[in-house]
Parts: C-alpha cells; sequence; structure tokens
C-alpha cells in the first residue's frame, strides 16, 4: 500500500507538471507573453502537489503503527491488561503483532486472536485510507496549481521559492542534527559530572574505569583522572607530527618549486591515494608490519620496547597525515604571488634560499593551518590507535611505552557490558566532550589562521 | 656606521660597453617575442627602453639578468657578454649574475616581511655585512638612497607590505641597491608613483649612474627624457633604434621612432 501510494505521488507529481506545461505552451501558442518560461510553470505545479503530498505520506507513515496499537489495545476485554505495566502491555501487544503474522506460540488466548485478526483489518484499512487521502491532496493541489496557469503568473519565482524553503530545510536538518549531538554529549557529560567532580576528571592522575556495574562483579573502585589518557594522546600525535610534518613540508615544497610540471603531474595523485587508505589499513600496517619492526629494532638495540608503543601507532598516524599537510602546503606555497618568487630569485637568491628565506615565510599561516588540521586528525584519529596502542593508561612521555588514547578509551568503555546511569559509560561522553571541545578548538585556530593568510593577497 | 668607505670614492673610468647583445631572439612557445636585437649597454649612464605595450621591453630587460629563466617556455637565443663575458657560458652561475644585476619590477612586490628584513635580503644570502651594525648601515644607505629613509626610520620593523604603493616601491629599489650590484635593471619603476616620488626616484637614478649601469624602461617620453643619456626603441619585438636620448628625441632616423614619440603610435 505504501508503494501504492509513493507510485501515485510520484504519478500526479509528473502528471501535474506536464499539464502545467502544456497549458502555458497552450497560452504562448494562443499570442501571449508568458511571465515565466512554460519549464517554470510545469516545475511549480510539479512541486505544489510533491511537497506537500509527501509531507503527508511520511506523517501518515510515521504516525500509523501507534495509533493502530492503540485502537487494538483499547479494543481488547479490560481483564487481558489488568495490572500490567507498560513492559507487559508491549508483550501482548508484540503477541498480538506475532499472531497477525502467522506466527503461533502455544494456544492464543481467543481474544488475542481477535485482536489479531482486527490488527490486519485496521492496517488494511488504514492503507486504503491513505491511498485515499494522496489522491484527494494530490489531485486538489493538481487542480489549483492548473487554475493558477495564466500568462502573468509568476510561476518562476514561486517555484524557486519553494526549492529554497527545500533547501533551508535540508540545512535546518544538518545544523539541527549537530545541535543535537553536541546537547546529547553536554547532558550526559553533566551526568558524569554529577558522579565524579570535574576536578578529579580534568586534574586525577589515575584511570582505572573498570568498576562494577553489576554487584556480582568483581572490580577495582574505579578512578576517573583523565591525565594520563590525553598525555597517550599527546605522545601518539607528537610522534605523528613528527613524521608528518617534516615528511609533507618537504613533499610540497618539492612539488611545488623543484619538480617539472610532469613530475608534479604524476606525484601528487599518489601522494593523495594515501589520503584515501582506509584507516583500518594503517592499522593492519602498524600492528603488522611497524610493531614487529620495532621490537626487532628494540631487541637489537637493548631498549625496552612495548609490544604496542605509542611509537609504532604514531609513525603510521604520522604518514595518513603525510599527504593531508602536503597538499595544504603546496596549495599556501601555490598561493604565494610569482613577483615574490621572481623578486627573491632577482636579487641572486638560489631556488633554495627563495624557498626558505620568503616562499615558506610567506606561506606560513596556511602551512600552520594545515598543520592544525592536520593535529586535530591526529587526536580524533580512532582506528589505528585502537589496533595499535594500548589500553592501560599510564603517566608517560616515552614512546616506547604502551599507551592508551582519549578515543581508544570511548570505544573501549563502550563495547561490552554496559549500563547508561554508571559512570563507566558516562565516562565516555565525558572524553568525547573534551574531544570534541580540543578539536573544535583546534579547527577554529586552523580556519582563522587560513583565512587571515587567504586576505593577505587578495 | 663603519669607517670602510662606499665604492664611489673609486676614480672613474671613462664609461664603456657594460653589456654587449648580439643577435637576440626570444620565443615564448610558438610566438616571437624579440627578433635579432643587438645592442651596447654603456656602463655609467642611464639607457631608457622606450617602445608601445608588447613590443618586448621587459622581454629584453630579463635576458640581461636571465630572469627568462625561470619562465619555463621563454626560450633566449644569441649572445649576451657582461663585461665581456657571455653570460650565457657554462661556467657562469645565473644567481651570481642576477646578484650582480639588480632588478625594480613594474609592480612593487616587497616580501611579505618588516621594512628591514626586506632591504637586508640581499645583503644577507650574499653575506655582505660583518655584523649587525654593518648590516644596519648597509640597510640604512640603501633606504636613504631611495629617498625612503626619512619614512620609515622609527618602523623598520612594520610590515614592507603595509606601505603605501610608492613607498613600496621606493622599499623595492632599495632592496636592489643594498646588494651592490653593478647594474640595475628598472622595469616602469615609476608607474606606481606620485610626481613627487617620481621625482626622488630620478633623482636617485642620476646618482646611481656615477656607480652603475641602470636601464629604465618607461611609457613616459618626459621620464626617458629627463633621466637617460641613451634611449633604445622598441616595436614589435624589434630594436627598431637606438642612440643618443638627445638624437633619438630630436632628429630620429627612423619613420616609426618619429611616430611613437610624437604620440601616433603606441
Ligand atoms: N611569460 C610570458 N609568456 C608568454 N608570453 C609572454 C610572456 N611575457 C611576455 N610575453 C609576450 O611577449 C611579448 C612582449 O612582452 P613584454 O612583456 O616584453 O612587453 P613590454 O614591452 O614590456 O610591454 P609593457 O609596456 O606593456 O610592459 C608580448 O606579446 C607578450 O604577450
Ligand atoms: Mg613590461
Amino acid at each position: 500500500m505504501t508503494t501504492a501510494a509513493f507510485a501515485l505521488l510520484l504519478l500526479a507529481t509528473v502528471g501535474a507538471c506536464l499539464v502545467n506545461r502544456r497549458a502555458a505552451l497552450a497560452i504562448r501558442g494562443r499570442g501571449a507573453r508568458l511571465h515565466s518560461l512554460a519549464g517554470f510553470h510545469g516545475a511549480y505545479a510539479g512541486l505544489l502537489v510533491a511537497v506537500p503530498t509527501a509531507v503527508l505520506v511520511l506523517l501518515w507513515l510515521l504516525l500509523e503503527g501507534p495509533v493502530i496499537d492503540r485502537l487494538v489495545l483499547a479494543g481488547l476485554p479490560g481483564a487481558a491488561l489488568a495490572g500490567l505495566d507498560a513492559g507487559g502491555r508491549d508483550l501482548v501487544l508484540a503477541e498480538i503483532h506475532q499472531l497477525a503474522l502467522g506466527h503461533r506460540f502455544g494456544t492464543p488466548a481467543p481474544h488475542a486472536l481477535e485482536a489479531a485478526a482486527r490488527l490486519v483489518r485496521l492496517r488494511e484499512a488504514a492503507g486504503l485510507l491513505l491511498l485515499l487521502a494522496v489522491l484527494a491532496t494530490a489531485a486538489t493541489l493538481a487542480f489549483l496549481a492548473r487554475a493558477r496557469v495564466r500568462a502573468d503568473f509568476r510561476a518562476r519565482p514561486r517555484a524557486e521559492r519553494i526549492i529554497a524553503g527545500l533547501m533551508v530545510f535540508a540545512s535546518a536538518v544538518a545544523v539541527l542534527t549537530t545541535l543535537g549531538i553536541v546537547a546529547s554529549l553536554v547532558v550526559e557529560t553533566g551526568r558524569f559530572f554529577a558522579l565524579v567532580p570535574w576536578t578529579d576528571f580534568l586534574f586525577g592522575t589515575r584511570w582505572e574505569p573498570q568498576i562494577a556495574i553489576r554487584a556480582d562483579q568483581i572490580a577495582g573502585a574505579g578512578a576517573f583522572g583523565v591525565l594520563p589518557v590525553f598525555l597517550g594522546t599527546l605522545v601518539v600525535t607528537a610522534v605523528a607530527l613528527a613524521v608528518a610534518v617534516p615528511v609533507g613540508l618537504f613533499a610540497a615544497i618539492y612539488l611545488a618549486e623543484f619538480a617539472s610540471p610532469a613530475g608534479r603531474r604524476r606525484m601528487k595523485p599518489v601522494l593523495e591515494i594515501l589520503a584515501g587508505v582506509p584507516t583500518v589499513v594503517y592499522g593492519f600496517f602498524a600492528i603488522l608490519t611497524v610493531a614487529p619492526a620495532l621490537r626487532d629494532l628494540g631487541a637489537l638495540t637493548g631498549l625496552a620496547v612495548a609490544p604496542n608503543t605509542a611509537l609504532a601507532a604514531g609513525i603510521v598516524m604520522g604518514v595518513m597525515l603525510v599527504p593531508f599537510i602536503s597538499s595544504f602546503a603546496d596549495d599556501a606555497l601555490a598561493a604565494v604571488p610569482r613577483a615574490l618568487r621572481d623578486g627573491a630569485l632577482a636579487l641572486g637568491a638560489t631556488r633554495a634560499e627563495a624557498v626558505t628565506g620568503v616562499l615558506v615565510p610567506a606561506a606560513l599561516p596556511g602551512i600552520m593551518g594545515g598543520i592544525l588540521l592536520a593535529v586535530s586528525r591526529a587526536v580524533g584519529e580512532t582506528m589505528i590507535v585502537v589496533m595499535a596502542a594500548g589500553l592501560i593508561a599510564r603517566m608517560t612521555v616515552n614512546p616506547l611505552d604502551s599507551v592508551t588514547t582519549v578515543t581508544v578509551q570511548i570505544v573501549s568503555l563502550l563495547v561490552g557490558d554496559t549500563a547508561f546511569d554508571s559512570p563507566k559509560t558516562l565516562a565516555a561522553f565525558a572524553l568525547g566532550m573534551l574531544l570534541f571541545a580540543v578539536t573544535l578548538a583546534l579547527n577554529v585556530l586552523a580556519l582563522a589562521i587560513v583565512r587571515r593568510y587567504r586576505e593577505a593577497y587578495d | 656606521m663603519t669607517p670602510s668607505a662606499p665604492p664611489a670614492a673609486v676614480p672613474l673610468p671613462p664609461p664603456r660597453a657594460k653589456f654587449e647583445a648580439r643577435n637576440v631572439h626570444v620565443h615564448y612557445g610558438a610566438s616571437h617575442a624579440l627578433k635579432a636585437v643587438s645592442i651596447d649597454i654603456p656602463d655609467r649612464t642611464v639607457t631608457a627602453f622606450i617602445g608601445p605595450s608588447g613590443c618586448g621591453k621587459s622581454t629584453f630587460l630579463r635576458c640581461l639578468n636571465r630572469m627568462n629563466d625561470t619562465i619555463a617556455i621563454a626560450r633566449v637565443t644569441g649572445t649576451i657578454r657582461l663585461d665581456g663575458e657571455d653570460i650565457h657560458a657554462p661556467a657562469v652561475d645565473p644567481v651570481l649574475l642576477r646578484a650582480r644585476v639588480g632588478m625594480v619590477f613594474q609592480k612593487p612586490n616587497p616580501f611579505p616581511k618588516s621594512i628591514y628584513d626586506n632591504v637586508a635580503y640581499g645583503p644577507r644570502i650574499h653575506g655582505l655585512a660583518r655584523g649587525r651594525a654593518e648590516l644596519d648601515a648597509i640597510v640604512e644607505r640603501a633606504l636613504r638612497r631611495a629617498a625612503l629613509w626619512n619614512e620609515v626610520r622609527d618602523r623598520l620593523a612594520a610590515p614592507g607590505t603595509g606601505l603605501s604603493g610608492g613607498q613600496q616601491q621606493r622599499l623595492c629599489i632599495a632592496r636592489a641597491v643594498a646588494t651592490s650590484p653593478e647594474v640595475l635593471l628598472m622595469d616602469e619603476p615609476c608607474s606606481a608613483l606620485d610626481p613627487i616620488a617620481t621625482a626622488q626616484v630620478e633623482e636617485l637614478i642620476d646618482e646611481l649612474r656615477s656607480q652603475f649601469a641602470v636601464v629604465i624602461v618607461t611609457h613616459s617620453m618626459h621620464q626617458a627624457a629627463r633621466v637617460s643619456q641613451k634611449t633604445a626603441f622598441f616595436h614589435m619585438g624589434e630594436l627598431v633604434e637606438h642612440g643618443d636620448t638627445d638624437q633619438i628625441f630630436t632628429i630620429p632616423r627612423d619613420p616609426r621612432t618619429e611616430s611613437y614619440i610624437s604620440g601616433k603610435i603606441g
């Protein structure tokens, strides 16, 4: 029935569109000058029919289920529901739904069978009603639209206004979703801080979230000091940047200033492929290649290397960030006006002197913006560290130790046995909030820097 | 100020050809922008290049310090000698050549650095100063010669890009002068300047003549007549005629020169 309703909607839309276009063409055929092209008359009619009818169908489908359930429950004999709470009612309803599908378990009560039959009847009726409603609405709107076709009817502005409205709606959905996510983060973080004081969270140096969530579990008392976790994120990020910034920057300088145009054409896409590698693949690479190599190296040199070091995760994350930094730096260098390059060269600077003395300083704000965005990527990166970093939080800055990161902890807090009122689960929201605040600040800073530098040359 | 005297104190030998260009052609890809140019550019003299827009003045200027090397599609043929030495010889490093042959561009292009660092850039990369005091002296002397010192002496640390267009151009002149080149190429240096700054730059050019060969591209006949001793007239990629400025402006040999300076072509 819903398929039929959608088909009807489509049919009505196309029909109204064609009818109005023809009508408008006919008016023009009689020699009148149309205010709007015939195509806009058609588009106006199509939109006028489609938008309200689609809203009707969607609302109907949203409300149909609950309304029918209400009616079915109301039709049951009072004894069937006596003394049941909401959960019990849901069970009764579920049984009726199963019966309506023809699944029987044991011998159902006669009133349940009767209710199932009523459910089926109600659904059929609702389907027909929907079709009728769609037909009536679409037809009314189509006639309305058809009646408006006149030479001086302003179809184009009206159609454009409807389309603009749809776009506003789409962006409102995006913005509201974001706001909703942030709001839920804030609310859950607030609940967490009701259980654990925020000073303990922000300044505590012990992170042992494995507390009991059921009375029969044996676990520690729990400690939610975020410092060691955040320190882990910082160590991994620092290693990643130590790899990505020099490599990315030199690659960009080479591409922008020294490579031949043909070499540049070939190398840039290759570099950008790095950006397309899924992070989970980088994760493999970290555990299967880099970590064993580091361990062997540690065995050779006698250094104590943990099995899942910050170094391995950081190096691989750095490789992931190379194209990010190089493409920003490349853009920034390319945006430096040619006149500056010529000015430096004409003073007797070598290419390298021009790059280090004039071009990189001139492009520095753009390069910094790229680096800050890379930092915010590194801080929020999850898959590589979930696969390659550790789980135990330690107050250490030694990249050869195993560290854990904010993202790893969020994942480990939320997988497995969880309850939504335990500080263990709520801690994940607090960590998420922290991560969000840090990345947001970095992004704002980076964009501000990039924007300022754009203005410098325009 | 350091006790070392400026090189201007050396007694002047008679002017002789600084640059000798013979049969120079420039192609940009398929287009033939400069055709068979042969000219001597004397030392300690101001030579003006005049001619209608697009006739190849800037192109020829860029041949003299090999800036055309930086344009991928440009191809230069022919011989250019600086002090008798072929500038295209394999032994010649274009970087060192450009240190000897300074250039001021048509559009001011200060680096996004402080005024001081703009002027100090050349001396620094060529190691011309031993110590800060000497560098300060070079910067001050260059800014004074470019008639900019009085305007910027209190804000040497301010960014060069924050100056007015005319000040920026004088900063670029100071930057070129600070490297102590032997030749100064100026591509329409006054096109962004007001009459007062123009007069100051012209005064500077006249003063520079005591030490350097100066080549100036200009669209102003009056400027060419005022500052130059030699003039070369280009038209559609050809060097139509060159000689003493007085002669070119009073009794031009070629009818094209005559119609250009009397305002009929260009
Ligand atoms: N980088 C370049 N690439 C391709 N063609 C060029 C380039 N530079 C100059 N040309 C061409 O060479 C010719 C001479 O240009 P040039 O800049 O030397 O003229 P000009 O005499 O300096 O003109 P103006 O007085 O307008 O500055 C022109 O036709 C121009 O289009
Ligand atoms: Mg020019």
